[in-house]
């Protein structure tokens, strides 16, 4: 028995092993072992066990919608509420923006303000990264945002831009608020943590549903979702902020005699604040990541454009709008990252008048109130003169016609060399694996590298899964993700230790990586459903492409913080660069390689959600179907399974990280 | 000349591990280090007395871990003491509602830092006049409060620098300006000049002198710098893992080493360094010739060459400059070359 418990918890190698020869066995023969034995639920969880908490959920949202009353007002009185306080400022800042202040509905509205001219918000653009930055920021902003004038994309843009605008301030204002509350209270925090973990595995899609149940169909239940979705690392972010700041400024606000309340704003948060502004960044990124997802519930803008046009298959159109996100979330990114990295200058000569005290923003006013007056009488000031626009569209049509006619017969080619030889063995291994093993095996890998009550959680999370019905298509996401990190490993990690070795690599891949970073996940699969068309293929690509960046990160990382004195020492006893390398930097560099692998798995998971819109079979087509049918019960179930592979994942890659780090005796 | 006493402490424990208190109440408040040991507990403070009198500058010495920071953070009540009792002004800190203590360190405390814990949003002056401006003084009153006091640490025209922009020694500079701005009467440093390369140390420490000669504040000083504590220190406090060795003036603790630790530490010191005038001279003013007066609280160090030079004994001043004693070059060479005086 101790033998039993000994092989199981020490063992390393013969453990290992034998679990993968068990596997593999029982996923090739399951089939035939359920025809012989005649038991069919070797390969299906049976039926009549199955949970049906999808219903359960989707009626208690109905009783919430429906019947549930506080006392002074309903549910619904409350999301009204909610919805009202989010739909006003949203409709104005659009009708500053684009739609201009009208009276009265539909054509017998009247206008009674303008919005602002288009050249004054291009303005307001650069003068404000000239305000983050320098000159050359300014540059890239105004023309950034020139761009979207010029190719005809100026009013969804801007519609876009309305509800960042909107989501951004309540995102990182409610992530601060959190942030501070888990800072002054250890047990909120404690409270929050497990809620914040679900909240960034389970996908966009699955809270989608509630959201449209509660706030129907249009831009507040886009905003909504926005804010959910981009929350988490602000809370995040001004919590760890918040902690760092050094306990001797603390001890300083407290020893002049600062209540709480001006320790927290004079003392704490403005010390914090570059930290702070990287929250403002990610939530920024991660409301344009929603700008595609969220049109689905309404959110019209670029994203609505975006959407139509791949359900069209129009090529142009899809690219065109794409980039037109792309070089929108390139200025938004530069302009806030700049701002983090701002430091405090002189303060202005208060001897000087207002104006020149403040030279950017008279600036920007006076552009403003100019432009937008003429705009009355001069319409090309109002709105950039759509005879000037330039349509790529046509081009980027007849470019993909092109690739695709020359070079139809190479891509099928790659494509089915891939499917044949990786793809379906792999698939053919995973989704063979009968459930009952699956949660076993989970279990066991679990509870061996990160001790029994990981293993339990493990198991019993399997067993959620399996349990609803979701066996089959949980294989599938995982045989998915598996290959796309295998791929994106194999590309990603020699890649990051070029970048780590050679400063001219670095900058080259560097940017390559920011750039790829910065792209809405939705934007890859635009050309790759070009390309290769809908399938399990696609799907890879694209995990793949939005995948790569931890890989590289992590592997340049992990080998440049390598101590020069090891490398030194490896040298003077002779090593070859090969040797240096193999020898030396790979297992030095295992823990943050296995960091950025854990990174990866992140990326690809939330990114192969989104390719249940180019047709795969896993737990995200579960999700979009139920989007789709509205079913809440369907959507969060499977949501959560999603979310459980991901924490599932997470927990045995730090484990297995941190053993490594352990060994190496490094933190 | 029985000077009134500042802040007192009785008895202050602090003991962290899980819940100190029942177990300091099971040793009967009074645990050994095997009590520690045995139950995996630390005493960073170990029943700390001591008796600040007004206007002296006290420092407490010891080496890193050994207790004398978190001393410090109990007197100013910036961590909570296990057990004791904690006076100021004959009011106990201890059990002070947060609003009074809220105004006691608004109006009687000022504290400085190792690593000088500036505001790095804030200009030298807006960090200045940052006490003030958490009491709600208006800007003009303050700012006017504030250029005053970096008028007084030497650093006019650097108002409108960041702290980034300004060296170590320039940044302490504002960290001393700001705990001053509020004319604190007791004024904690928490190694204040530890941060600071060795040459820009010996500078500042003429310039806390300096400051100290015109201010007369009561001062708690920390220290992990013998040196800087005899330079300085009217009393020092010596302490060793939480506990307090021996409180004594510098040259006490030289020549009358209450423990070996004291011993161990202060072997090193050059005797001349910490002797003054006034405890090797002879007493009494025999008539006869002089070379000059010397004050009392000069060391041997300070006046050897002096003494050596002028080939007559001096007059030792008291501190009414009434001549007190006789020094020759002698006893100072006695002193220099360690030979048992008398």
């Amino acid at each position: 028995m101790t033998g039993i418990v000994t092989f199981l918890t020490k063992g390393s190698r013969p453990f290992w092993l034998a679990l993968l020869v068990i596997t593999w066995a029982l996923s090739t023969w399951s089939f035939p072992l359920y025809k012989a034995l005649g038991a069919r639920w070797i390969i299906k969880f049976p039926k009549k066990y199955e949970l049906s908490l999808d219903t359960w959920i989707s009626n208690a949202m109905t009783w919430l919608v429906e019947d549930a009353h506080f006392i002074l007002f309903t549910f619904r009185d409350l999301t009204r509420f909610i919805a009202a306080m989010i739909e006003i400022p949203y409709r104005i800042m659009r009708s500053l923006l684009i739609d201009g202040f009208s009276l009265g509905q539909g054509q017998q509205a009247i206008e009674i303000a303008p919005s602002i001219s288009w050249i004054a918000i291009i303005g307001a653009m650069a003068a404000l990264a000239f305000y983050a930055k320098n000159r050359a920021l300014a540059w890239l902003a105004g023309l950034c945002f020139a761009y979207l004038a010029v190719f005809g994309q100026w009013e969804s843009a801007m519609v876009t831009l309305a509800s960042v605008l909107i989501a951004v301030p309540i995102g990182v204002g409610g992530g601060l608020a959190l942030g501070i509350l888990s800072y002054r209270h250890p047990w909120f925090e404690r409270l929050l943590r497990p809620l914040l973990d679900l909240m960034q595995t389970v996908p966009v899609f699955a809270y989608l549903v509630p959201i449209l149940f509660l706030f129907g169909f249009g831009p507040v239940s886009a905003l909504v979702a926005t804010v959910i979705y981009a929350m988490p690392p602000m809370v995040r972010v001004a919590t760890v902020a918040l902690h760092s700041v050094p306990e001797e400024i603390i001890e300083a606000g407290r020893m002049v005699g600062s209540k709480p309340r001006q320790l927290m704003w004079k003392v704490l948060v403005p010390t914090a604040l570059p930290s702070l502004m990287v929250g403002v960044n990610q939530v920024i990124m991660l409301s344009l990541n929603m700008v595609i997802i969220a049109s689905m519930i309404g959110a019209g803008g670029l994203g609505y454009d975006v959407l139509t046009s791949l359900r069209r298959l129009d090529i142009g159109g899809g690219i065109e709008a794409g980039l037109a996100i792309v070089v929108m979330a390139i200025a938004l990114d530069r302009v806030s990252q700049a701002f983090a990295i701002r430091r405090v200058r002189p303060r202005p000569d208060p001897s000087k008048p207002l104006y020149l005290r403040y030279p950017l923003l008279s600036f920007v006013m006076a552009l403003t109130v100019i432009t937008t007056l003429l705009g009355l009488w001069i319409p090309a000031f109002r709105l950039y003169p759509e005879a000037l626009t330039i349509t790529t569209g046509s081009i980027w049509s007849t470019i993909m016609e092109w690739i695709n006619v020359t070079f139809f017969d190479t891509l099928e080619a790659i494509k089915t060399f891939f499917l044949t030889y990786l793809l379906l063995p792999v698939k053919r291994f995973f989704t063979g694996i009968p459930w009952a093993w699956g949660i076993i095996v989970m279990g066991l890998i679990s509870a061996r590298l990160g001790g029994w009550k990981l293993g339990l959680m493990a198991a019993l999370m399997t067993l959620f899964i399996a349990a609803n019905g979701l066996w089959a298509k949980a294989m599938i996401t995982v045989y998915l993700v598996s290959v796309s990190v295998l791929i994106a490993s194999a590309i990603g990690i020699p890649l990051g230790v070029w970048a780590g070795q050679n400063a001219r690599a670095n900058t080259v891949i560097g940017t390559l990586i920011d750039t790829l970073q910065t792209l809405p996940s939705f934007v890859y699969l635009i050309p790759v459903v070009m390309l290769f068309r809908v399938g399990d293929f696609s799907a890879m690509i694209a995990v793949v492409l939005y995948a790569l960046a931890p890989a590289v990160r992590y592997a340049a990382h992990g080998i440049r913080s390598i101590d020069p004195e090891l490398i030194d020492a490896g040298k003077a006893a002779g090593c070859t660069d090969r040797q240096l390398l193999v020898r030396i930097k790979m297992p030095l560099a295992a823990p943050s390689l296995l960091l950025g692998l854990n990174q990866t798995i992140m990326l690809a998971l939330s990114m192969l959600v989104i390719t249940a819109l180019v047709g795969t079979r896993d737990l995200g087509q579960e999700v979009y179907i139920a989007l789709t049918k509205a079913n809440t019960g369907q959507g969060i179930i499977a949501g959560l399974s999603v979310a459980f592979i991901a924490i599932m994942a997470d927990r045995i890659v730090t484990a297995l990280a941190r053993t490594s780090q352990e060994r190496l005796g490094v933190k | 000349m029985e000077r009134s006493v500042k802040l007192e402490c009785r008895g202050v424990w602090k003991v962290y591990g899980a819940q100190p208190e029942s177990f300091l109440a099971k040793h009967n408040g009074a645990p050994t280090t095997a009590d520690f040991e045995s139950e995996r507990m630390i005493g960073a403070v170990r029943d700390a007395n001591v008796q600040v009198y007004e206007g002296e500058i006290f420092v407490i010495m010891g080496l890193s871990g050994s207790g004398k920071s978190t001393l410090v953070r109990c007197l100013s009540r910036l961590i909570e003491s296990t057990a004791g009792e904690i006076n100021f002004e004959g009011r106990n800190l201890l059990t002070m509602t947060d609003a009074e203590l809220i105004e006691v360190r608004r109006k009687k405390m000022g504290m400085v830092f190792q690593h000088f814990a500036l505001l790095p949003h804030l200009t030298v002056l807006q960090n200045a006049a940052f006490p003030l401006e958490i009491q709600g003084v208006s800007l003009k009153d303050r700012e006017a409060r504030a250029r005053q006091m970096i008028e007084l640490v030497g650093l006019q025209g650097r108002e409108d620098y960041y702290p980034r922009q300004l060296s170590g020694g320039q940044q302490q500079r504002v960290g001393i300006a700001r705990s001053l701005v509020a004319e604190p009467d007791l004024w904690f440093l928490d190694e204040p000049f530890s941060a600071l390369d060795p040459l820009i140390r010996r500078e500042m420490q003429d310039e806390f002198l300096r400051l100290q000669s015109m201010l007369h504040k009561t001062i708690v000083f920390i220290t992990h710098d013998f040196d800087e504590a005899i330079r300085l220190a009217d009393r020092i406090a010596v302490m060793k893992d939480g506990s307090i060795e021996q409180i004594d003036t510098p040259e006490n603790l030289v020549m009358n080493p209450a423990t070996p630790y004291v011993e161990e530490f202060t072997r090193h010191i050059p005797r001349a360094k910490v002797m003054k005038l006034q405890s090797i001279m002879s007493k009494g003013v025999p008539d006869g010739d002089y070379a000059g007066d010397l004050a009392g609280h000069l060391t041997v160090a300070d006046t050897v060459l002096q003494l050596d030079q002028a080939g007559l004994p001096f007059r030792v001043l008291d501190q009414d400059g009434s001549p007190v004693g006789t020094v020759g070059s002698k006893d100072a060479v006695d002193i220099m070359i360690g030979r048992t005086v008398g």
